[in-house]
């Protein structure tokens, strides 16, 4: 007899994927102390960067004269792929623990348990921008506009969800901690080799073709518009589609290591 | 004279020395095992600081022509003794992580109840942190020569840059050793990676002193690691002087001495506590 309470597909999705972020809300707010290195890193990349490389807005190309705008959005993409990475690590200690056996036995599909992860990622990596965009406009970095704000925001959680897929799919497929320096340096490349130190003609040559096919540059470019001046479409498009594309990648392969993951 | 014709103390006293220092190389390789073994061990000291320097170097290469930038072949040159301070200060922090698992796991107990003096348990590890120094510098150097860096001051210079990048992996293990002594957790000792970053950024390891900005310019001044990595960076980008060099033997001196003073300190409070 079909129970009179059941919940329809879709809604039984969506509640799962609620759970799921529920309880990375919980890991959160049980232990403050694991989120300190997620914001820390990006501050302290920030300051660093800004305080070591600061001098660099002197070379004829720069398109700001302080580096503070420059970096912040750098920083809170980082801020994004550190917790996206951290996601991924989570994912390998609870496969460690037994806990996602637990939830590969259940009727929940596949693609729901992992969008859980990564939408989880997604919202968290929301605090380390906050922070890190706090502290560089007490530091003298332009105010951006609510539209230059929004973008760099949305670019911040779907970099986090790129970076969660990512982090998930080295956790399916190696199913141990030890994956983690791949995850998090994985991430770091991917950001870092873009033009976030200097605009693309500043770039040592090798850089310079790395950063020119490295869609990420899209992201920074979009996400770093309303610190430099106004916010177009024209900027903003590239970084969207560059997002969309490293999902869709990333996503369909941490979903086929999911499915290749046996109980 | 063999040792058999010596004073029976003085033999006494090189046996004991000698069994001591075989205690020292067996911990020192467990502990070189170990981060070989463990990835999140190996990555801080050689993947993160050769990635960081890869994309330094072509992200902010074009600082060579800043006004002031100290005349160097190239900027991997420069940024050489950076990556390597990096590579000896995680290498440090990972040596007192190593430790503050043997504590939680309970080996350093068993290390206690042997018949062993308990300083060789600390420097059986500081001996694996110092061979990771030595890897480390050994790894920066060769890429360096692989991608075009030259070290200015040739192979002595090569042998100065080396024992100054051991010495301080040495030193700054000792600083690692201690709070691992001292707290007995992994985490703690972990949680301080992050700290091993702010005191590098505020030195000059990763851009001349001169052209940072301020309060970095201030801090970087005053901060022992700068004179250390000025002291790593000359005979690389021009010669040996020997101003730096001792103002680099000085402050690795003084972060040994710290690291001596908190490590017999954390050893009697982990003796006392258990």
């Amino acid at each position: 007899m079909e129970s009179a309470v059941a919940l329809p597909q879709w809604r039984a999705n969506l509640a799962t994927i609620a759970a799921l972020m529920a309880r990375a809300k919980n890991e959160l707010l049980r232990v403050p102390g694991a989120a300190i290195p997620g914001v820390l890193a990006p501050t302290i990349f920030f300051l660093g960067l800004n305080g070591v490389f600061g001098a660099l807005t002197q070379l004829k190309g720069f398109s700001t004269g302080t580096y503070e705008s420059y970096i912040v959005p750098v920083s809170m993409l980082q801020g994004a792929g550190f917790t996206g990475a951290a996601a991924g690590v989570n994912l390998a200690r609870d496969i460690e623990q037994g806990w996602v056996d637990r939830l590969l036995v259940s009727p929940a599909p596949r693609w729901v348990l992992l969008a859980g992860t990564v939408l989880a990622a997604s919202a968290r990596a929301l605090i380390p921008a906050t922070f890190v965009f706090v502290i560089a406009l007490l530091l003298g970095a332009g105010w951006p506009g609510i539209d230059g704000l929004l973008v760099t925001y949305v670019m911040v959680a779907a970099m986090a969800a790129v970076a969660a897929c990512w982090g998930s799919g080295l956790a399916l497929r190696f199913k141990s901690q030890s994956a983690a320096p791949l995850m998090q340096s994985g991430m770091m490349a991917l950001v870092l080799m873009t033009t976030a130190y200097a605009p693309l003609a500043l770039l040592q040559p090798w850089m310079r073709s790395v950063a020119e096919v490295n869609p990420v540059t899209h992201v920074i470019d979009a996400a770093r518009q309303g610190f430099l001046g106004g916010v177009s479409w024209a900027e903003t498009w590239p970084g969207i589609v560059a997002l969309i594309g490293l999902l869709v990648v990333l996503g369909v392969w941490a979903l086929r290591e999911m499915r290749r993951t046996a109980v | 004279m063999d040792r058999h014709s010596l004073p029976r103390s003085e033999a006494v006293g090189l046996e004991a020395l000698r069994v001591n220092a075989r205690v020292v190389r067996a911990l020192g390789m467990r502990s070189i095992r170990q981060t070989f073994r463990r990835p999140q061990l190996m990555a801080p000291i050689v993947v993160f600081p050769t990635l960081l320097l890869a994309i330094q170097t072509g992200g902010a290469g074009g600082a060579v022509n800043l006004p002031g930038f100290p005349p160097v072949q190239s900027f991997l040159q420069f940024m050489l003794a950076g990556a390597m301070m990096q590579s000896l200060m995680l290498a440090g922090n990972s040596g007192g992580i190593a430790l503050a698992v043997d504590i939680e796991m309970g080996f350093t107990d068993r290390l206690f109840s042997a018949p062993i003096p308990r300083y060789t348990i600390v420097l059986g590890r500081l001996a694996g942190t110092a061979a990771l120094g030595l890897f480390g510098s050994l790894w920066f150097l060769a890429i360096g020569l692989i991608f075009g860096a030259h070290i200015e001051s040739g192979f002595t210079g090569a042998l100065i840059a080396i024992a100054l990048v051991t010495a301080t992996a040495t030193a700054v293990g000792g600083i690692g050793a201690a709070i691992a002594l001292r707290t007995g957790s992994a985490s703690v000792v972990q949680g301080l990676f992050p700290l091993v970053l702010v005191v590098l950024f505020l030195s000059s390891a990763f851009f001349p002193n001169e052209l940072m900005i301020q309060p970095a310019k201030a801090i970087a001044e005053y901060n022992p690691l700068s004179f250390v990595v000025e002291g790593i960076r000359g005979p690389i980008i021009s010669g040996v002087d020997a101003t730096e060099l001792g103002e680099a033997v000085l402050a690795i001196a003084g972060i040994v001495v710290l690291g001596l003073l908190l490590s017999a300190r954390a050893l009697r409070h982990r003796l006392r506590v258990g």
